[in-house]
């Protein structure tokens, strides 16, 4: 199999039995859906049953040999995952998901004992692009303390429009997505946090798009938070990483509380354990950190900018045959400048779930709907579209077959 | 060819020539359902006659799929003019074939077009689209009901009174 970027295709693909699966329709898999949840290679498979199968423990808990390995594994899970985003060791959390994660910072930043808390009168600003994710928490958080939400707008090639609002010192809060994950745009992130930062606001980068596609360092992107899931990089659902820098860590209130997270407690109150530990109450996800880790491990080996750069041309060729097909309209950029990997597109006549269908008789999977974006949609005056996303072990015959796909979803409704 | 047996054209033709497609008034209810996971929608009206005993119209507008379009132009033509318990006997003949995963066939002399649909079964992820029109009906239905019992039980009250 071939890419004129430097991958093994063949070899990678071996690592993910699932993909020469034969669907119900007698076509092998193409799986372009992994913006909702990627493939996992045996390698990450292996590394949880191996885990489980040798060291398994309760973490942080009791003085057995088991313990104390399983302590091991989790916090080098944690290191090899800062050293995969540009993070150090003790700026990241582990959460259920990066959804969780979110959720986290909202609440932490409306807790009165943080000092740059969120009240009546702030500015909370997301944009229109958003996953439901990055924006119901600030919703609710603008509900909860009495501050207003704003968001920036969206050009019709699917971008965040950064002129389009004006920040003041009363924004307290710029929370944004790094990679749509309906239009692909890659956000100006440099410019965001510099506006971000001269009101004195703190920026909150969703990266569960970014993550898996391209070389992320969050210390270069100087962010404050950023939030990220392991199932879609290749490693286990039931995980997902928050990124705080050290101090804002250090600075917050717990949002979950329980075991673990404790330093001293009585009937009466309690004190809390330092960060990262003061945000991981209850026993934590183990066997699924050993699993991302691993995830994290096998995509540095492939290398992130080789990744990057094979699916940059992956979306150049998925580009390049939809808009060679009149009735499809791509919803989001049409060049591949500042643009990753998911392609969103609707069809002249034929509604996105029919697409869908039409796509999986020939064993092509892809995402229809809203991708939980309706604000998005609705700005674009559509109510779904059909999504053709990403990973590293993707190739360019799946996208011919995609392209063949849609072509005969518009002959079959014509 | 699997999806000629899901698409059937009785399904493409109702999608593509809907029937009885558009709002129309006087109306006894209106219900507006949407489908959260893939966004789409329908408004549905519901008009009984004045004896509250009979389906006297049906009118909607939307947006979605060929099956959720389709689905519900079948449910005006089979169940306007029908009683109100026998509408209610046809939502139920096809909720029950579309949850079956196949195993209902469905009958025509009571789903009439409806039986084409027997294909969707199949597919879980369309049972949805397939039920968004049917389920806003019995809902309107249920409201439109609920109206006339209450116009009428004033009206009895009003009777005793004179």
């Amino acid at each position: 199999m071939t890419a004129s970027v430097d991958l093994d295709l063949t070899r990678i693909r071996a690592d993910f039995p699932i993909l020469s699966r034969v669907m119900r329709g007698g076509n092998t898999l193409a799986y372009l859906d992994s913006g909702a949840t990627s493939q996992k290679p045996l390698q990450v498979l292996d590394a949880e049953r191996e885990f489980l199968t040798t060291s398994n423990g309760a973490v942080h808990r009791g003085a057995h040999q088991l313990m104390e390995e399983s302590t091991d594994a989790y916090e080098q899970g944690r290191a090899d995952i800062a050293a995969f985003v540009g993070a150090d060791d003790d700026e990241l959390v582990f959460t259920k998901n990066a959804t969780e994660a979110l959720n986290l910072v909202s609440y932490a930043v409306g807790d009165n004992r943080f000092d740059r808390v969120v009240g009546p009168g702030d500015v909370i600003v997301t944009t229109e692009l958003e996953h439901h994710a990055n924006l119901i928490p600030w919703q609710e958080l603008a509900r909860r303390t009495g501050a207003e939400l704003r968001w920036y707008a969206v050009t019709d090639d699917g971008r965040i429009d950064v002129d389009s609002l004006q920040l003041d010192d009363r924004v307290k809060v710029v929370a944004f997505t790094h990679h749509s994950n309906v239009t692909g745009a890659i956000a100006p992130v440099a410019e965001i946090v510099r506006r971000a930062q001269a009101v004195g606001a703190l920026t909150v980068l969703d990266a569960c798009q970014s993550v898996p596609h391209q070389p992320i360092d969050f210390h270069a992107l100087d962010v404050d938070f950023a939030a990220f899931s392991g199932h879609k990089m290749l490693g286990p659902t039931g995980i997902g990483v928050l990124y705080a820098r050290c101090e804002l860590l250090n600075a917050l209130p717990p949002f979950l509380t329980g075991g673990s997270m404790i330093e001293t407690v009585t009937m009466e109150s309690a004190t809390y354990a330092a960060a990262p530990q003061r945000f991981e109450a209850g026993t934590p996800m183990t066997s699924q950190v050993v699993g991302l880790a691993a995830a994290a491990r096998y995509l540095d080996a492939i290398g992130m900018a080789a990744v990057e750069a094979h699916e940059a041309e992956l979306v150049a060729a998925t580009l390049d045959g939809l808009t060679q097909i009149p009735q499809v309209r791509i919803i989001g950029p049409t060049t591949t400048e500042h643009r990753g990997s998911p392609v969103s597109f609707v069809l002249d006549g034929v509604h996105a779930h029919d697409v869908g269908q039409i796509l999986d008789d020939d064993g092509i999977a892809v995402r229809v709907g809203h991708h939980c974006a309706a604000p998005l949609h609705r700005r674009f005056g559509i109510a779904a579209t059909a999504r053709a996303s990403f990973a590293v072990y993707n190739t360019l015959d799946e996208v011919d077959r995609l392209v063949a796909g849609v072509k005969r979803a518009v002959e079959f409704f014509a | 060819m699997r999806m000629e047996q899901m698409y059937q054209e009785v399904i493409l033709d109702h999608y593509k020539h809907p029937h009885h497609r558009g709002l129309r008034e006087p109306f006894g209810a209106q219900v507006h359902h949407v489908n959260p996971t893939c966004g789409d929608e329908v408004t549905l009206r519901v008009t009984l006659s004045d004896d509250g005993e009979t389906i006297a119209d049906i009118s909607y507008d939307g947006q979605g799929c060929s099956i959720s379009q389709a689905s519900t132009s079948v449910l005006t033509d089979q169940v306007i003019g029908q009683s109100v318990d026998e509408a209610l006997k046809t939502v139920g003949a096809f909720t029950e074939m579309i949850s079956s995963r196949g195993n209902v066939e469905g009958d025509e002399d009571v789903l009439g077009d409806g039986i084409a649909f027997a294909g969707v079964a199949k597919y879980p992820a369309r049972v949805k689209c397939a039920l968004l029109g049917w389920t806003a009906f019995k809902a309107a239905l249920a409201e439109a009901s609920a109206k006339d019992t209450v116009l009428t039980a004033v009206g009895t009250n009003a009777e005793d009174k004179r």
